[in-house]
Order: C-alpha cells, then sequence, then structure tokens
C-alpha cells in the first residue's frame, strides 16, 4: 500500500465536486435530493409567509393582487413538487437499496439522469418569477392557464413536465429495484414497510405522472400554438382539464403521503420495541390505497356538476377504511409496547395525532352537501396543510431525525431536536387549526384581501403568528444540522437499536453498501441478529456476526 | 473479517449482483415493460381526451375535415393512412423476425430484420410528413384548426415522436448487431425495442381505427 503513487493529491479537491456532479451512487443522489429539495422548501417557505404577511390583516400591505396571485400558487408548487416528492424519493434513493440489502438502485444512471432532469426542472419553475409570474395556482385550472399572457406560465409547465419525466424514470428504478434487486431471503413479504410504500407510491406515480404529462403538453399547445383543447369556442372543454389534472392529482396525494406512512411504520416499532402489529394488513390497507386513489379524483370536482356524486362520494368515504386500518397499525404496535420518546419517535406520534385530524377534515369533505359549502374555502386550505405539513413535513422530519446518523455518522442534538418539535407542532396547529374556521365562515380560499368587517381578522392574524412560529422551528432544525455537521462523527451504526437492514452496515455506509449480510427470516433481520432464539432468529444464526460488518 | 455462519457473503462487483442468479427477469427489460406502461398511460390520456371531446361535439368530425379519412384518391380509393398502417405493421413482423433470428443466434439474419424494420420505420414517417404536408398546404388543417386539429396533430404526432425514439433504438441495436455484440443468449437490448417497437405499432393501430375509420 505504501508503494501506491501520491502525487495526485492536488487535483484531489476538483475531483470531490466533480465526484458529486458525475456520481451514480444512490447514496449521494439521495442526499442531493435531500438537500436540493429542502432547497425549494425553503423558497416555498419564504413565499407563505409572505402570503401569510400580507393576510395578518385586512388591507393591501406588501404585494399586489398581481403579485399575490403568483405567490400562492408557486408556495404550492415548491412545496409539492419540489419538496415533498423529491424529498420522498431522495429518501427512498438513500434507504430502499439498503433496506432491501442491494448494492444500488437497478439502473445507476438513470437514477442520476432523474436528479438532474428534477433540479431543471426545478429551475425553470422557480425562473418563473423572471418572467412576469405564473397566476395559475397549482390547479392551472384552464382556461385561466390558457390565456393569462406571462411567459411565467410556460416556464412553468415546461417545468413540471420535466419534474415528471424525472419521476417515472425514479418510479421505474425503485420498482425494478424492489422487484429484482432483493437480498435473498427478503421475500416480498419480509421487505420494510417503507420499501413497500414506496412501491405503491412508483406504481401511483407510473401511471398518473404521464396522464398529467399530456395535459399540461395541451395547456402549452393551447396557449403557444393556438390549440383548442380547453377552449370553449374551438370545440374544448375547460372542464377537461380538471378531469386530467385530477386524475393525476388525486393519486398525487397519496404519492405525497405513503412514503410518510412507510417513514412512520418504520419508526414506531423501533421506539415501541414491538414488531408493527398487522404487517400484512398493513401491506394490503398500502396497496388498497393505490389502487382507490385512482377511483375519487372526481371528487375534487363536485360543485363542476359534470360529475356523478354517488359513486365518486362513496369510494372517497372507501379509502377511510384502508388509512383506518393503519392508524390501529400504529397505535397496536405502541400498545403495551417499551416505549422511548427520541425526536423521531415524537415526530411520528405527533404525525399520528395531527394527520387524524386532516385525515378527518377530508372525510367531511366527502359529504357532498359539506363540499358544496366548503369548497374553495379555507377549509380546504386548512385540510391540505393538516395532511401535508402535520402528515407529510412531520414524516420527513421524522424521518431526517431517524436516518441522519446513518447518512453522515452523527446524531443530531437530541435536545434541540425535541424542542424543535414542540415548536413546530404548535406552530403547526397555531397556523392551520383557525383556517378550519375561517373555511366555515365562508373565508374564499386564494384571496389576497378580505373586509375588515368580515369577522375573519383575528383568526387570520392568529394564523399569521403560527406561520412565523414554523418557520423558527425550521430554523432551529437549520441550526441543528450545521452545528452536528461541524462535530465530529459520533454515531454508532445502530444508534437507534433497530429492526432494518439499513442499519446492519456502517454509518455512513461504504459505496457497496454491505460486506455481508445477515440472514433475513423476517422483517427484522437485524433484530433478530441481535436477539438470537427469539422471535424469527434461530439461536446460531448469529454466533459471529454480532460484531458488525468490517471497517 | 469474521465471517457469518449463516450470513451471505454480499457482491461488490455490480449493481446487478442480487443474489438472484439468473432466474427471472432481465433488470433492463423489466425497466422497459414499466416505461412501456407508463407509455400507455400516456396515450390512454389522449384517447381520453379524444373521447371525451367526441361524445360532447355536436357534429363529429366537424365538418370540413373529410379528408382525414382512410378513403382517399389513391390506389383501389384508399388514402396514404393505409399505406403507413401496412407499412407500419409489416414492420412489427420484421422486427419479430429479426428478433427471434438472434434468438436462434442467427446474427447476420437479426441485422437483416432490423435493416429492413429501420427502412420501414422511416419510410412511415417520411410518409406521415407528407401526409402533414399535405393537410397543411392542400386543405389548410393545422393544430390550430379547432379543437379536431389540435387532437389530430397532438395524438398522432407524439406517435411518430415515439416512432422516431423506436428508430433511434433500432439504430442502436443495428449498429451493435453488425459489431457482433449480440448472441442467442445475450440480446437484452434487442429484446427491450422489440418490445417497444410492437407498442409502437399497436398505439398506431388504435390511432389509426379512431381517427380514420371510427372518424
Amino acid at each position: 500500500m505504501a508503494t501506491t503513487a501520491l502525487p495526485q493529491a492536488r487535483s484531489y479537491r476538483r475531483a470531490a465536486a466533480y465526484d458529486w456532479i458525475t456520481t451514480v451512487d444512490h447514496k449521494k443522489i439521495g442526499i442531493m435530493y435531500v438537500i436540493s429539495s429542502f432547497f425549494f422548501f425553503l423558497v416555498g417557505g419564504v413565499l407563505a409567509l409572505v402570503i401569510r404577511t400580507e393576510l395578518a390583516a385586512p388591507g393591501l400591505q406588501f404585494v399586489s393582487e398581481q403579485t399575490y396571485n403568483s405567490i400562492f400558487g408557486l408556495h404550492a408548487v415548491n412545496m409539492i413538487f419540489l419538496f415533498v416528492m423529491p424529498m420522498l424519493t431522495g429518501l427512498g434513493n438513500y434507504i430502499v437499496p439498503l433496506q432491501v440489502g442491494a448494492a444500488d438502485m437497478a439502473f445507476p444512471r438513470v437514477n442520476a439522469l432523474s436528479l438532474w432532469v428534477f433540479l431543471a426542472g426545478g429551475l425553470l419553475i422557480e425562473s418563473s418569477f423572471l418572467f412576469g409570474g405564473a397566476p395559475v395556482g397549482w390547479t392551472m385550472y384552464a382556461p385561466l392557464s390558457t390565456h393569462v399572457p406571462e411567459t411565467g406560465v410556460n416556464l412553468l409547465v415546461l417545468g413540471l413536465i420535466m419534474t415528471g419525466i424525472s419521476s417515472i424514470l425514479g418510479s421505474i428504478n425503485f420498482l425494478v429495484t424492489i422487484f429484482r434487486l432483493r437480498a435473498p431471503g427478503m421475500s416480498l413479504l419480509r421487505m420494510p414497510m417503507f420499501c413497500w410504500t414506496q412501491l405503491v407510491t412508483s406504481v401511483l406515480l407510473l401511471f398518473s405522472i404521464p396522464v398529467v404529462t399530456a395535459g399540461l403538453i395541451m395547456i402549452f399547445i393551447d396557449r403557444n400554438y393556438g390549440g383548442g383543447f380547453f377552449e370553449p369556442a374551438l370545440g374544448g372543454n375547460p372542464i377537461l382539464w380538471q378531469h386530467v389534472f385530477w386524475f393525476f392529482g388525486h393519486p398525487e396525494v397519496y404519492i405525497l403521503i405513503l412514503p410518510a406512512f412507510g417513514i412512520v411504520s418504520e419508526i414506531i416499532p423501533v421506539f415501541s420495541r414491538k414488531p408493527l402489529f398487522g404487517y400484512k394488513a398493513f401491506v394490503v390497507a398500502t396497496a388498497s390505497i393505490g389502487a382507490l386513489g385512482f377511483t375519487v379524483w372526481a371528487h375534487h370536482m363536485f360543485t363542476t356538476g359534470a360529475v356523478y356524486l354517488p359513486f365518486f362520494a362513496f369510494f372517497t368515504f372507501l379509502i377511510a377504511v384502508p388509512t383506518g386500518v393503519k392508524f390501529f397499525n400504529w397505535l397496536a404496535t405502541m400498545w403495551g409496547g417499551k416505549l422511548t420518546f427520541d425526536t423521531p419517535m415524537l415526530y411520528a406520534c405527533g404525525f399520528i395525532a395531527l394527520f387524524l385530524i386532516g385525515g378527518l377534515d377530508g372525510a367531511f369533505l366527502a359529504v357532498v352537501p359539506f363540499d358544496f359549502m366548503v369548497q374553495d374555502t379555507y377549509w380546504v386550505v386548512s385540510h391540505i396543510h393538516y395532511v401535508l405539513v402535520a402528515g407529510s413535513v412531520f414524516a420527513i422530519m421524522a424521518a431526517l431525525f431517524y436516518w441522519f446518523p446513518k447518512m453522515t455518522g452523527r446524531k443530531l442534538d437530541e435536545r434541540l431536536g425535541k424542542v424543535q418539535f414542540w415548536v413546530l407542532f404548535i406552530g403547526t396547529n397555531l397556523a392551520f387549526f383557525p383556517q378550519h374556521l375561517l373555511g366555515l365562515d365562508g373565508m374564499i380560499r386564494r384571496i389576497a384581501d378580505y373586509s375588515a368587517n368580515a369577522g375573519w381578522s383575528e383568526l387570520n392574524f392568529l394564523s399569521s403568528v403560527g406561520a412565523f412560529v414554523i418557520a423558527f422551528a425550521i430554523l432551529i432544525f437549520l441550526w441543528n444540522v450545521f452545528s452536528t455537521l461541524r462535530s465530529p462523527a459520533n454515531a454508532p451504526d445502530d444508534p437507534w437499536d433497530a429492526n432494518t437492514l439499513e442499519w446492519a452496515t456502517t454509518s455512513p455506509p461504504p459505496v457497496y453498501n454491505f460486506d455481508h449480510l445477515p440472514p433475513i427470516r423476517s422483517e427484522r433481520p437485524v433484530f433478530d441478529l441481535k436477539h438470537p432464539g427469539t422471535g424469527h432468529a434461530p439461536a446460531a444464526a448469529s454466533l459471529a456476526v454480532t460484531e458488525g460488518p468490517v471497517q | 473479517m469474521t465471517t457469518p455462519v449463516d450470513g451471505i457473503t454480499a457482491g461488490h462487483g455490480s449493481e446487478t449482483d442480487s443474489g438472484h442468479g439468473a432466474k427471472g427477469m432481465d433488470i433492463a427489460l423489466m425497466g422497459m415493460l414499466l416505461f412501456i406502461a407508463s407509455e400507455i398511460m400516456f396515450f390512454a390520456a389522449l384517447f381520453g381526451v379524444y373521447f371525451n371531446v367526441r361524445s360532447s361535439a355536436a357534429v363529429w368530425p366537424p365538418e370540413g375535415t373529410e379528408f382525414v379519412s382512410w378513403q382517399g384518391s389513391g390506389l383501389f380509393g384508399l388514402g396514404l393512412s393505409v399505406l403507413i398502417t401496412i407499412i407500419l405493421v409489416s414492420s412489427s413482423f420484421t422486427m419479430q423476425w429479426a428478433t427471434d433470428q438472434i434468438r436462434k443466434g442467427n446474427r447476420t439474419g437479426m441485422n437483416r430484420g432490423l435493416a429492413v424494420t429501420l427502412g420501414l420505420g422511416i419510410l412511415f414517417l417520411c410518409l406521415m410528413m407528407t401526409e402533414y404536408y399535405l393537410y397543411v398546404t392542400v386543405d389548410d388543417f393545422g393544430v390550430n384548426s379547432g379543437v379536431y386539429g389540435s387532437l389530430f396533430y397532438v395524438m398522432t404526432g407524439f406517435h411518430g415522436a415515439h416512432v422516431l425514439g423506436g428508430i433511434i433504438g433500432i439504430a442502436v441495436v443495428l449498429a451493435r448487431g453488425m459489431r457482433g455484440q449480440f448472441s442467442s443468449e445475450h440480446h437484452v437490448a434487442v429484446e427491450a425495442v422489440h418490445y417497444y417497437w410492437h407498442f409502437v405499432d399497436v398505439v398506431w393501430v388504435f390511432l389509426f381505427l379512431t381517427i380514420y375509420v371510427l372518424r
């Protein structure tokens, strides 16, 4: 070894950056997904603060109505397409190959392509700010989206098509990885729940994104080449866009939440010291949510009068069943467990408590007469934020605290983490609970201003305070990450005493992930390894492996 | 290094080391099939939009678009669309033949089959462009000629783009085939492209029936 030529040291620094740009390693790509989506999260967060500042009091104080129209739409686009989706993809990228015991994703180069296409699409979407904004909302309803003159709308449409292509490539990659690269012994029913949710999510992406891509292309053609798809004067139909959009848009909300379910299902068993209650029921529930997700799109269109209400209302109610199954799975897992409340567990519990509120809001919206009353009010805004902030964001926070030691070899500060949890928990409820009441009071979404005598001022002010509390929680998190990364690597390979294969290798794992794998006899191979003679582990199986992977 | 008693030594050689061995579907082939699944949804959306617009239109197809038909002034009163349909369907057979040849280990046969398929594909695209040219110049029928024009050009145009993608794929496997890179055991790329080409062909059959025959 000592004879290896060393004078290449000077070019090494450049090589490190080059290495990140050209890498096909699923772990580096995953980390780049996480970092870039967090950047877009901050952009979307600043937009949210602008919205809440403007709405804190009646009157137009800070932005014009035209600017406001761009801001709320791009806030949603940032949060949905450029933060939650790629963040969950990034976590999946890092974790899924490790959890199934593979050395990388099935198509590493396609994986890198997905990342860079996503980034290019994301920057294209952000660039719409420079070209007049995109005052069309995230739903881009025709004929508004086909008629507003801003160039920014074209950029938004093109950027969304690109992020869609990235998602399709990514989902193919996940599916093939899960179907073909699982380690010996890991049957589909021994797969960690996070992998199951990524599998179902990938199927949803694969079947829904092409549909909205077709629709976006039609909008682009209507806007730029005189197309008539959504133009009544030319024989087209604006409601048709809503069908195309929501055929994607409803599976999309499960795309945003199913991996979050998976994360919570990974964390709760670990911090309850019990296996996940009803593993198979959970798998069936996940698959059912995925399948039912394609039957309910028109519940976003009840008030158009163009859809058959009983059908879509029935299937919307039906989705509450598998979701309820999951809640009972989580609660039964915790029941009688030896609970410890580290930060990931706190976030998982917060998720259960608050997502329930968001889910019940959704069940209310399935009631047709109620939906007619609160259509396009702040009730809907409150619902979406309870499922996406209190749901997806809480789960993402749980995941970042849970897997940070695996990714960096460092544990985030627990004390700061717990403070951050409570600040975020209070901020979320403060920001979004008053919006229920505003919705019932008739406050319409997407308005930049409201009358001082409408009686909405106090609740709006509370909601705005909540938004800044959330922002403070995110600052605590950023400080936590920053200070942890500056401290020495202190995390052991398995800091949480966890169950799944990613904890059977070093923190962070080597490029090739595993020197050797423990025998896989259940969905908890690492638990079996640490506790010979119990559960699924034969007593002899772990004779020599206890010391873990070498180097 | 301690060797696990019942553990498995993980391979570091390549990302395809899965412990599955040679059994089961090839990774790249599965990727192609999933990609085709997403493409099916893309065209399903186009067809869905087509039939939605068609079902709510008072008159369909709109008056003055009689030229979009399988009938025409050509041989036996058939239109250009029939000819290009025959060309594309035949190319599916030659593609299948080429794939069968390499499965038997006949490299020359595969190359010939691929070359013929490539030629038919290019011919299809050229004739399609001719049809577009005639529609635009003679009949003044463009993508902005109402929703019917938009649907016609977007549906056939995206299919044409997929044919172009298939042509590029065939060109790549043909170039590799001429260098002797395939054998009866190793020809995943040929299999993948042949799946894709059949998909493109089937989509055209539905497009032809929908746009030119059913109208």
